[in-house]
C-alpha cells in the first residue's frame, strides 16, 4: 500500500478532539495481509498459560497467528513453545490437541522429537552424509519466548523488547489479576472456541467498550435486577476511568454492579457467601493495604495488552485472544482464570457467575457478537468511509464509556502499519485525549 | 397405577413423540409452553466443545443454567433486547437414534442424536450433537429434569454462538 494511503487511516485531531478511523481497515485483504507483518510478526503475543501444561511431558497443540504451535514442558521441567512441523519434510508432529508425551513421531518418516524438541530418532540414519547434523534438527521454536507470571507469550521478532519492557503499565494490572491468589492462578479447564463473522480490531474495541454496556447488554442488566440487585446502583458508581499503558495496552476500571467472586458479595451468591467474602477481601487488604485491595476485590477492569490479549477481571476473570482468518471473520479462545487455591464451592460459585455474561451461550456475549457482525455488515457501505471514536477526547479524565481506550489501541496499530515509532505520548496525561 | 410403573411402561415410541413435540415448540418459539415441559429443578447444559463429559462445577461450560436461568433465558429470548436472536430467525431441528439407556425409579435416562439447523441473514449454522436426557413422570406426564446437549463441533465455528437453546 502507498505510505500516503496509509497515513490516512487514522485521522488523529487531539486539537479540536476528533478521532476517526477509515473503514477499509476492517475490509480490506491488503490491511490484513500488512497486519500480519507489521502488528503480528512484531508485537509479544499470549501463546497460552504455564499452568494448562502442570506436569513434565503435558503439551497442548495450539495456534497463534496462523501457526500452528506446541506448548510442553518437557521431562526438564522447562515450558517450550514448539513450531508443530517436522524439520525433515513438514508434517504435523503432534496431532492431538493435548495430552502427555515423552516423544512426538511424525508419522510421515516417523523421526522422533523428545518432548524437549530435539532429534532423537531418525530410520536409516546411515543413509545420511557426514555433514547431517541431527542437533540442528530438532524442533524449531519462535524467536522469542517468555513467561510472565505463567504467561506464556511468544514473538516472531527477534528484536523485540523483553516481555517485561512491552507489557509497560499493563504490567500492575496483570498483577492486579495475578495477585489474587497466593498460590497462583490457573486456567479452569475448557475453551470457549468461538469465531465471529467480523474483524478482529472489532472485538479489541469491543472487549473494552464502556459505551455499549446499556443498549447491548439490557438484557443481561434486566437478569441482575431479576437476581435481587438494587438496580439505583447501576448509577453513580465510584471509580471509573479509562487509562493508557503504553504500547497500545489500555485498561477501563469501575466498580461494577455485579458480584465477583474475589470479593463482592451480590445477592445472587446466597446469603452463606457473604461472611466467606468479607473474610476473603480482609485477607486481601491484609497482604495489600485498603487501596490496592479496593481494586483487585471491588473494581473489575477490562484489559487489553495489545495487540489481540484481552483479560477481562469483571464477574469471573476471562483470558481471551484472536486471530484473523480473513478480514471478516476471526477465530476466538477464550478461558476462564481462577485461584489455584480457590475452594470447590467458590470455583463453582465463579464459573457460574462467568457464564452469566460471559462466552457464546452467556447472556451478553452472544449480543457482542451479533453487534460487531452488524458492523461488519455495514461497512459494505463504502460510501460511509469513517468510524467515530472521539467519545470523551477533551475530558480530562476519560470515563470508563469514553474512547480514549480504543484511541490508544489505534494509535500503535496506526503507528506499526505506518512504520513509525509512535508519537511520544507522557504517561499519565493531564489532558486525556 | 405408580409413577415407577409407568416409567417401566414407556416406550420409546413416546418417548420420540415427546422429544418431537418439544423440537416443534422450540422451533416454533413457543418457549413458555417449552418451559412447562421442565422440572422444579431442571437444568440445561452445553459443555464446551473440548470438554464434552465435563461437569460444571469444575469445568467451564457455554451453558450451564439452573431452573430459574432457564426462566430467565426465555424471559430474554422473548423480550426485545436479545439482539442476537432479535428479530426472529429459523431453527429446525431433526431428532434421530432415540435410546432409552436406564429405568431406575420414576427416572428414565434417554440419549438422542440432532442436528440444528439455524438460519440468519441468508445464514445457515448447522449443530450437530447429542442430546442426554434424564426424564421423570410427573403429574401425569413426562417432565425433563435434565437436558445436556452435547455438540460435536470440535468449536463453535463459525456459528460463534448458543443463543437459541439447543
Amino acid at each position: 500500500m502507498e505510505q500516503t494511503a496509509l497515513d490516512n487511516l487514522v485521522l488523529d485531531n487531539r486539537e479540536d478532539g476528533i478521532f476517526r478511523v477509515h473503514r477499509s481497515v476492517f475490509t480490506e485483504p491488503q490491511i490484513m495481509a500488512l497486519e500480519q507483518r507489521r502488528v503480528f510478526e512484531q508485537c509479544w503475543l499470549y501463546a497460552g498459560h504455564a499452568s494448562e501444561i502442570p506436569q513434565p511431558g503435558d503439551f497442548r497443540s495450539r495456534r497463534v497467528a496462523g501457526r500452528p504451535l506446541i506448548l510442553v514442558r518437557g521431562s526438564d521441567g522447562v515450558v517450550r513453545v514448539l513450531f508443530n512441523t517436522c524439520t525433515h519434510r513438514g508434517a504435523q508432529v503432534c496431532r492431538e490437541s493435548c495430552g502427555n508425551a515423552k516423544t512426538f513421531q511424525c508419522f510421515y518418516h516417523a523421526w522422533t522429537f523428545n518432548n524437549q524438541g530435539e532429534l532423537i530418532g531418525v530410520p536409516g540414519e546411515d543413509a545420511y552424509s557426514a555433514a547431517f547434523d541431527r542437533q540442528e534438527l530438532g524442533l524449531a521454536s519462535p524467536p522469542r519466548v517468555e513467561l510472565y507470571r505463567d504467561f506464556i507469550f511468544i514473538s516472531f521478532n527477534p528484536t523485540v523488547e523483553s516481555l517485561v519492557d512491552y507489557l509497560a503499565g499493563a504490567r500492575q494490572y496483570l498483577d492486579l489479576v495475578c495477585d489474587q491468589s497466593e498460590a497462583g492462578m490457573e486456567i479452569v479447564t475448557g475453551t470457549q472456541a468461538y469465531s465471529m463473522r467480523a474483524n478482529w480490531k472489532l472485538l479489541v474495541e469491543n472487549s473494552m467498550d464502556g459505551y455499549h454496556a446499556r443498549t447491548t447488554h439490557q438484557r443481561y442488566f434486566e437478569f441482575l435486577i431479576e437476581t435481587g440487585i438494587d438496580p439505583s446502583r447501576m448509577r453513580g458508581r465510584r471509580g471509573g476511568m479509562g487509562k493508557a499503558l503504553g504500547n497500545g495496552h489500555a485498561v477501563i476500571q469501575s466498580e461494577p454492579i455485579w458480584g465477583r467472586p474475589i470479593a463482592r458479595w451480590t445477592p445472587m451468591f446466597g446469603e452463606a457467601k457473604k461472611a466467606e467474602l468479607e473474610a476473603l477481601e480482609q485477607k486481601i487488604i491484609e497482604r495489600f493495604g485498603v487501596e490496592w485491595a479496593y481494586q483487585m476485590t471491588q473494581t473489575s477492569r477490562n484489559l487489553l495488552i495489545f495487540p489481540n490479549l484481552i483479560i477481562n477481571d469483571i464477574m469471573a476473570i476471562t483470558v481471551r485472544t484472536f486471530f484473523p482468518v480473513a478480514p471478516d471473520y476471526i477465530e476466538i479462545n477464550a478461558w476462564a482464570l481462577a485461584p489455584k487455591d480457590e475452594s470447590p464451592d467458590n470455583r463453582t460459585l465463579r464459573l457460574d457467575n462467568f457464564l452469566t455474561f460471559l462466552g457464546p451461550g452467556g447472556f451478553a456475549t452472544p449480543d457482542d457478537v451479533e453487534a460487531l457482525e452488524s458492523c461488519q455488515q455495514g461497512f459494505a457501505n463504502r460510501e460511509v468511509e469513517w468510524s467515530d471514536m472521539s467519545r470523551g477526547m477533551k475530558r480530562a479524565q476519560p470515563c470508563v464509556d469514553d474512547e480514549l481506550q480504543m484511541r490508544v489501541f489505534w494509535r500503535q496499530w496506526h503507528a506499526l502499519m505506518r512504520h513509525s515509532q509512535p508519537a511520544a505520548v507522557p504517561l499519565p496525561h493531564t489532558i486525556a485525549v | 397405577m405408580g409413577a415407577t410403573s409407568l416409567v417401566q411402561d414407556v416406550t420409546r415410541a413416546a418417548i420420540e413423540d415427546f422429544l418431537y413435540e418439544e423440537a416443534a415448540l422450540l422451533d416454533e418459539w413457543r418457549l413458555q409452553e417449552w418451559l412447562d415441559l421442565l422440572t422444579e429443578d431442571a437444568t440445561y447444559e452445553v459443555p464446551s466443545t473440548d470438554t464434552p463429559d465435563g461437569d460444571a462445577r469444575t469445568t467451564l461450560f457455554i451453558i450451564a443454567d439452573n431452573i430459574e436461568r432457564i426462566r430467565s433465558r426465555v424471559r430474554q429470548l422473548l423480550g426485545k433486547s436479545a439482539w442476537a436472536e432479535n428479530p426472529p430467525l429459523r431453527t429446525r431441528r431433526l431428532i434421530s437414534n432415540v435410546r432409552i439407556r436406564e429405568r431406575e425409579g420414576d427416572t428414565i435416562r434417554v440419549t438422542a442424536n440432532f442436528v440444528v439447523y439455524r438460519m440468519r441473514f441468508e445464514l445457515v449454522d448447522t449443530y450437530v450433537g447429542r442430546y442426554e436426557y434424564t426424564l421423570v413422570w410427573r403429574d401425569g406426564a413426562l417432565k425433563i429434569r435434565h437436558r445436556r446437549a452435547i455438540l460435536d463441533l470440535e468449536a463453535l465455528r463459525p456459528h460463534g454462538k448458543v443463543s437459541i437453546i439447543l
